[in-house]
C-alpha cells in the first residue's frame, strides 16, 4: 500500500500537507541517537517549534512499522526549506527509519500539533527570561525553542540532562543561538532533582527565570512545576503518546489533564503536544 | 466520464465511499477537501457521557490493528449544539453515528439525533447490551430484530445497522435487522482480538481486548459482507480492511453497494481519495459507465473445466491391502 500511494495535490490554503521529503543527512550524533534532516520546503514553511510530523516508516522484509511514527521537530530553517529531527532508535518505527539512506524519501505529515508560546513580558517593554529544562529525548523537542525564544529578544537558559557527557546533545547550538547552557548528567551525579531545584532557585534568584518550559522526564516536569507554582511562572510542557491517526480524529492518544477542580482527558495530537505546565498530570 | 453515484435505499451518495466510524471527523479537512467523499459518518455519539477506555487505547500487530478507545463521548447535548452545526459547512451527507446501552435508551436517542443536518443514522448495535447480560445486540437475531423495531419508529431518517463480526451466524443478524426496518447494513465493525507483549507480559492495550482492524482482517469480512449481501434485500455498506481501490472493488463485486475506509486513513490521511479515483479509472478501464453495475457481479467461481465438479468423476474404491490405499483413506 505504501508502494501505489500518490501524494494529492494539496492547495496552499490546506495547513497539514503529506509530502514525500528527501533525506539530505543522516548520521548518529552519538552512541543513541540520530539527527535526520530532510527537505521538505512547504512543510517548513508553516512548521513551529513544538509541533511535529508523523513520519511513515519504510517496510521492508524484517520491519513492519503499520502506524505513523510522531516525531518531535528538532530544527526548522524555513528559508531553505529545511526540517531535522533527532531520534533515538528505540523500536519497530525508529529502526525502520534509520536504514533510510540520503537520497531517499520519507513520507512525512504535518506539521501537526500546538507549538510552543512565549510568555507575556513581564514588565513594559521587558522580556521575560526563561529556562529550558530539558533531559533524554526532550532536549530534541526543546531545542527549536531556543531560536524562537532568543529571535524574539528572550533571555534564555537551557539546563541539559543526560544519563553521561557523551549523551548531551544540542549544548554547542544552545550557546551558538546565544543562550546560557547548563548541563548535567547522572553520571557526573549532578542532575538528581536536589542539584537541579537549587540550580532552578540560583536562576530566579538572579532573575533570569520568568518562564518555565520542560519536556522528557515526569521528574523533571513535577519539579518544574513546584517552581512555577511556587512563584507564581508562565510555564509549558510538551508531551508524548502514542498515536495513530495524529490530526485528532481516533482519540488514541488522550493523557490526563488537571482543570480547576476536575481532570480531562486531552488529546496529545491536536490539543498539544505542547500544554500548560500546570495543568500536566504527568505518567 | 464513469457515473460514480449509488444509492443507498433513499439516499443518493455522489461516489461509494465514506469514512468507518471512529476513523473520521472534521479535523480530517486539514489535510483535503472532504466534500469528495460519498458521505461523512461521524464517530459514534452515545447517550451518556464517557470518558473512554485506559491508554494504551491502540496496538500495531501484523497487518493491522488493535484499538479499544471506549467511545468517549461528550453526549447527545454536545452532539447537537456543536457537531451537527459544524458540519454544516461541508455539503457531502452527514451520517449520525448512535450506540446506547438499552433498546429504550437507543431508540430516545435515536430520535433526538434526527434533526435537520443529519441525512442518516448508523446504528452500532455492535455496543454491549446491559439488559442482555451485556451482550452486543447484534450478536443474535432476536436482540437484533427487537432494538431495530424500537430504532424504525424513533426516526424517519434512513437506518443503517452496523453489524458485529463477533456473531456466529451473521446473516440471519443481517436479516433481522432488515425486518426490524434497516435501510441498509454496514458489514462490519471490528473484530475482538488482542496481544500481548512478552517482555512485559502485558495485554497490549489498556482495557486487555480490542477491536482488529486494517488489511489482516478483510478476507473475513469480505465473506460475512457476500453472505449478508445474498440473505437480504437492503443495501450492504462493506467495511472491513480496505486500503486501496482494489480491495474496494471486491466489496462491490461481492454485493456491497458502498464502502467505508478506516484504518487505511490512519496511514494515509487522504487513502479515500486514492480509493475514489481507482475505482474510477478501473471502471473506465473496463467499460463500466456506472460504478453500480458492479454490484454483486461476481463471475461464477471455479476452473472452466470443473464446472460440473464431481458429476462424471468415477469413484475408485480402493484395494484392500494397499498402501496406496492407506493413505487414501487416512488424508479423508
Amino acid at each position: 500500500m505504501q508502494a501505489v500511494h500518490a501524494v494529492p495535490p494539496q492547495p496552499d490554503s490546506l495547513p497539514v500537507l503529506e509530502e514525500r521529503a528527501e533525506i539530505l543527512r543522516h548520521e548518529a550524533v552519538n552512541g543513541e541517537y540520530r539527527l535526520m534532516q530532510v527537505a521538505a520546503p512547504d512543510q517548513a514553511q508553516r512548521a513551529r517549534a513544538g509541533q511535529f510530523f508523523h513520519l511513515l516508516c519504510p517496510q521492508d522484509d524484517a520491519l513492519k512499522p503499520f502506524f505513523r511514527r510522531p516525531m518531535s521537530i528538532y530544527a526548522i530553517d524555513a528559508q531553505g526549506g529545511r526540517i531535522s529531527f533527532l531520534y533515538k532508535v528505540t523500536g519497530t518505527g525508529t529502526k525502520a527509519l534509520a536504514k533510510l539512506g540520503i537520497g531517499e524519501r520519507l513520507d512525512m505529515l504535518g506539521p501537526l500539533g500546538i507549538g510552543f508560546s512565549l510568555p507575556p513580558d513581564e514588565a513594559p517593554g521587558r522580556k521575560t527570561p526563561i529556562v529550558i529544562l530539558a533531559r533524554g529525548v526532550g532536549l530534541a523537542t526543546l531545542a527549536p525553542l531556543v531560536g524562537l525564544a532568543r529571535g524574539a529578544g528572550h533571555d534564555v537558559t537551557a539546563i541539559l540532562s543526560a544519563r553521561s557527557p557523551d549523551l548531551l546533545m544540542s549544548v554547542e547550538e544552545t550557546r551558538a543561538a546565544g543562550a546560557q547552557a547548563i548541563t548535567i548528567t547522572d553520571s557526573q551525579g549532578n542532575s538528581d532533582t536536589g542539584h537541579v531545584a537549587a540550580l532552578l532557585d540560583d536562576l530566579h534568584a538572579k532573575g533570569r527565570m520568568g518562564a518555565l518550559y520542560t519536556c522528557g522526564s515526569n521528574r523533571l516536569l513535577k519539579l518544574a512545576q513546584e517552581h512555577a507554582a511556587r512563584h507564581g511562572l508562565f510555564g509549558e510542557v510538551a508531551m508524548e503518546q502514542q498515536m495513530a491517526c495524529g490530526l485528532g480524529m481516533c482519540f488514541c492518544c488522550v493523557r490526563a489533564f488537571r482543570e480547576g477542580d476536575a481532570t480531562v482527558h486531552r488529546r496529545v495530537c491536536c490539543e498539544g503536544p505542547v500544554f500548560p505546565l500546570e495543568e500536566a498530570l504527568g505518567w | 466520464m464513469v457515473d460514480l453515484t449509488v444509492d443507498i435505499g433513499s439516499l443518493r451518495l455522489a461516489n461509494p465511499v465514506m469514512p468507518a466510524s471512529g476513523t473520521f471527523a472534521h479535523e480530517l479537512a486539514q489535510v483535503f477537501d472532504v466534500d469528495r467523499l460519498g458521505a461523512l459518518v461521524i464517530k459514534t455519539v452515545t447517550a451518556d457521557k464517557r470518558i473512554g477506555n485506559p491508554t494504551p487505547r491502540v496496538a500495531e500487530v501484523p497487518g493491522g490493528m488493535l484499538n479499544s478507545i471506549g467511545i468517549p463521548c461528550k453526549g447527545p447535548e454536545h452532539f447537537l449544539a456543536e457537531t451537527v452545526p459544524l458540519y454544516r459547512a461541508f455539503n457531502a451527507p452527514l451520517v449520525a453515528s448512535i450506540s446506547a446501552n438499552t433498546p429504550d435508551e437507543f431508540a430516545k436517542l435515536c430520535e433526538m439525533v434526527s434533526v435537520p443536518g443529519v441525512s442518516a443514522i448508523e446504528v452500532n448495535i455492535s455496543c454491549p447490551n446491559i439488559e442482555d447480560d451485556g451482550r452486543a445486540f447484534a450478536m443474535r437475531p432476536e436482540p437484533t430484530l427487537a432494538v431495530m423495531r424500537k430504532l424504525r419508529a424513533a426516526s424517519d431518517l434512513p437506518l443503517w445497522a452496523k453489524l458485529t463480526p463477533n456473531a456466529g451466524e451473521i446473516q440471519e443478524v443481517a436479516q433481522a435487522a432488515e425486518a426490524g426496518g434497516a435501510d441498509a447494513l454496514v458489514v462490519a465493525n471490528t473484530i475482538l482480538a488482542m496481544s500481548i507483549d512478552i517482555t512485559t507480559r502485558k495485554p497490549s492495550l489498556g482495557k486487555v481486548m480490542g477491536g482488529l482492524s486494517g488489511p489482516a482482517v478483510k478476507p473475513i469480512i469480505l465473506r460475512m459482507a457476500y453472505q449478508c449481501a445474498r440473505s437480504v434485500t437492503i443495501p450492504v455498506i462493506g467495511c472491513g480492511g480496505i486500503m486501496n481501490a482494489e480491495d474496494a472493488i471486491e466489496y462491490m463485486l461481492a454485493g456491497c453497494s458502498a464502502v467505508q475506509v478506516g484504518t487505511a486513513t490512519f496511514i494515509h490521511p487522504s487513502a479515500m481519495l486514492d480509493v475514489i479515483a481507482g475505482i474510477e479509472a478501473w471502471c473506465a478501464q473496463n467499460g463500466v459507465a456506472r460504478v453500480s453495475d458492479i454490484v454483486g457481479d461476481l463471475a461464477e467461481a471455479g476452473d472452466e473445466g470443473a464446472r460440473n465438479w464431481g458429476a462424471d468423476m468415477v469413484t475408485e474404491k480402493p484395494k484392500a491391502g494397499k498402501a496406496g490405499a492407506i493413505n487414501w483413506e487416512g488424508v479423508a
